[in-house]
């Protein structure tokens, strides 16, 4: 992690270029007719799956309704291949590369953040239930205010100068890893007139094979923004969607210290051959 | 502590988002082997959208083997060294969608088999990860082998495989969308 004070003065002193974020053919639609969009793709899914189709489990790339995906998706579909070799692997990485502290994000300067003081807590598991052990995982967040510490995001609330949002953990043996942080609020974004966005925290994950990588979001219960949202919608599917909100657990939370959420991420399967554990090298 | 062997259903992805750059990236991300290391290339190219137009917001990694067709166990990508070979890659594009990684050319990991770099793609945008791969232009005959290439048409094929330039150095251009759509794949269970 880089010296978020450094960091600070980099981003003041850099003029702010939005040119990558905002999408101008998309600001001018309203709330309803983005929602409306969103109503329409979900009742042709859910006719579909009466119909026996398959439940969709992740989000749709092509979703009109997230207007930045209009011209980011391949229009191909995914070809299907078998993994070789070196995507039956991952990348490796341990304590050399992360430091302890990195996973609490409320020491990273002189003072204590602001806000809400939590901690997010789960296990990281394969498709197949096995823990998945001594792995990355990376979270980035916006602050108790909506603001990221990032020079694109000129959304006028206040950065916290004790708050950078950036933590790393290594998993234990049982695939667990634990945040301590600040829990983030929704921000505004340009996708459509008054879009906003629910409260959420990016992870970034590895598994055992490199074909399990994956980026996702994690939000809290029962946000009102959920519905309004067609980033978290673009997953058409309510159980999907529900796997990406975390639990408020009383047994997380720690006396007049912090509030605690718990939330178990699932990789894809592995297409590894595996050994009995012992035989593991 | 017994394991449990029940089918579980994944979790979705998410878009990376535009705001991962203080999060992300670190020093030498992109640098699997230092610059004067032997046998040292640039692997480069463009990330672009449907309308041609360059991705600035997109990240890129990659994972390899060796020069050797060994694949790396060892930690240590976050914190360089210069000296350990650890096979993955990460790259945030710059401004004009270009990127640039320091590596060198993956032996194959079984005897007759085409070496390719694995490598996954993540965009404002982009709602979840792409998978593709960079398969060296040199091993004709491995190549025409290829259980993957060898299913796909003449011009799908050609998206997967890098342009080798004068200097040594390989091109790799991912097209999101439209002509030239490069190939993004999907494994079982998944």
């Amino acid at each position: 992690m880089s010296d978020a004070t450094a960091q600070d003065e980099a981003f003041d002193a850099e003029t702010f270029d939005d040119s990558h974020v905002l999408d101008p053919a998309a600001t001018a639609d309203s709330q309803e007719t983005i929602s409306q969009e969103i109503t329409d793709i979900h009742e042709a899914y859910r006719k579909g799956v009466e119909a026996g189709e398959a439940q969709e489990t992740q989000p749709r790339i092509d979703f009109a309704p997230y207007r930045s995906s209009l011209l980011r998706h391949p229009t191909k579909d995914l070809h299907h291949t078998d993994p070789e070799t070196i995507e039956l692997w991952s990348p490796a990485f341990g304590e050399r590369d992360v430091h302890i502290l990195e996973s609490d994000l409320t020491i990273q300067h002189n003072g204590e953040p602001l806000g809400e003081r939590i901690v997010v807590q789960g296990r990281v598991l394969d498709g197949d239930g096995r823990p998945v052990r001594n792995q990355l995982v990376e979270i980035w967040q916006a602050n108790a205010a909506g603001r990221y510490v990032h020079k694109r995001d000129q959304h006028p609330a206040p950065i916290d100068p004790n708050f950078t949002g950036v933590g790393r953990c290594i998993t234990g043996p049982n695939g667990e890893y634990k945040f301590t942080t600040i829990k983030p609020a929704p921000y505004p974004w340009k996708n459509h007139h008054n879009a906003w966005r629910p409260a959420h925290i990016h992870f970034s994950l590895f598994g055992t094979d490199f074909t399990q990588r994956m980026i996702t979001q994690m939000y809290f219960p029962g946000d009102p923004l959920f519905p309004l949202d067609p980033i978290y919608q673009a997953i058409t599917d309510q159980d999907a969607r529900d796997r990406l909100v975390a639990t408020y657990d009383h047994s997380v939370t720690s006396h007049e210290w912090n509030t605690g959420y718990r939330w178990d991420i699932v990789l894809s399967g592995s297409n590894r051959t595996w050994m009995e554990e012992g035989e593991e090298h | 502590m017994g394991e449990s062997t029940t089918k579980l259903v994944a979790t979705p992805g998410q878009t990376i988002g535009p705001f991962y750059g203080f999060a992300l990236p670190y020093e030498k991300d992109s640098q699997l082997v230092h610059r004067a290391h032997a046998g040292s290339i640039r692997l480069h190219g463009v990330v672009t959208d449907g309308n041609g137009s360059p991705i600035p917001d997109s990240m890129l990694e990659i994972w390899q083997a060796d020069e050797h067709g060994e694949i790396s166990r060892e930690t240590g990508s976050l914190v360089r060294d210069d000296h350990t070979f650890t096979g993955f890659g990460r790259v945030a594009v710059d401004n004009v969608g270009h990127y640039t990684f320091t590596t060198v050319n993956p032996g194959p990991t079984e005897q007759g088999k085409a070496p390719f770099i694995s490598m996954v793609v993540f965009a404002r945008g982009l709602l979840n990860r792409l998978f593709t791969r960079i398969y060296l232009p040199e091993d004709t005959e491995a190549l025409a082998n290829d259980p993957l290439l060898s299913s796909l048409p003449e011009e799908r094929r050609k998206t997967l495989i890098a342009e080798r330039e004068p200097n040594g150095d390989l091109r790799f251009d991912i097209r999101l969308q439209g002509e030239g759509e490069t190939v993004f794949l999907s494994y079982p269970g998944i």
